[in-house]
């Protein structure tokens, strides 16, 4: 019985601290998102870059992002998993994580031009599934190259 | 030293090819933050020591490929690739490879 009280207070306390993080980070993902607009403008796949424009610099941009769920989006996952179907409660995790990541590369390369072939890669850091409290975190870098013309 | 992800350097010819080049490091951070982290984690969001723990990796990695271009006498990466993986709990492995080559300007 204590358990399960326990249990639920966790489960309610992190609930609440989670969809507040995650409601602020949104906010100032989009507002970040909204004043980078066009700059620089990013290229996912470009291989080559012909232009007869004089360069001034090149330099390999990066974000990184370790990013987590918490423990009660990791109890709805664990419970939807006897199930299956979306696991709407990670989905937001990631999206947060690779817009951020995404974020950071950019912002470090304000005043370039371009970004060229931008890459996302990812991976779990703690994927240890053998324990109950163990929650995925994400791990996410960003990279590119950023072109800047005179 | 320039550094791309593409296949080229943009403005620059190609002159020589000194083929692969690597640089990987692995990074664990301290009990304390690891214990703060582990509380962070109940909580949700973003996990600040590790990110700079994996951008102190990712920037050793790409130190350590830039020593061994040097080394060979390039003065341009191109085609570089980023990966990671994890190693243990609360360690990462970053793991950063490409093409050293020599680059001159067009024209």
């Amino acid at each position: 019985m204590e358990d399960i009280i326990f249990l639920l207070i966790i489960l309610s306390v992190t609930y609440v601290t989670g969809s507040i993080i995650e409601k602020k980070h949104f906010e100032s993902i989009k507002k970040r998102e909204r004043a980078l607009i066009r700059k620089p403008i990013i290229s996912f796949g470009a291989k080559t870059w012909n232009t007869n424009k004089k360069i001034k610099k090149i330099e390999l941009v990066t974000g990184e992002v370790v990013i987590s769920g918490d423990y009660f989006k990791n109890f709805v996952a664990s419970l939807k998993n006897l199930f299956g179907g979306r696991l709407t409660t990670f989905e937001s995790v990631l999206d947060r994580g690779r817009r951020e990541a995404v974020l950071r590369m950019r912002e470090k390369a304000i005043g370039a031009h371009y970004i060229i072939n931008a890459r996302i890669e990812s991976i779990m850091i703690n994927d240890n599934y053998s324990s109950k409290e163990s929650v995925p975190q994400c791990a996410i870098i960003a990279y590119g190259t950023a072109v800047t013309y005179e | 030293m320039l550094m791309t992800n593409i296949e080229t350097v943009p403005g620059m010819n190609i002159i020589a090819q000194y083929g692969l080049v690597t640089g990987s490091t692995v990074r664990a951070k301290n009990a304390i933050k690891d214990f703060g982290a582990g509380l962070k984690n109940m909580v949700g969001g973003e996990l600040k020591s590790y990110t700079e723990l994996l951008t102190e990796a990712r920037k050793e990695a790409i130190e350590r490929m830039k020593e061994q271009a040097k080394r060979l006498g390039a003065n341009a990466i191109i085609n570089i690739r980023l990966a990671t993986s994890s190693v243990t709990v609360g360690a990462a492995e970053v793991y950063a490879y490409g093409t050293a080559v020599k680059v001159e300007p067009k024209g």
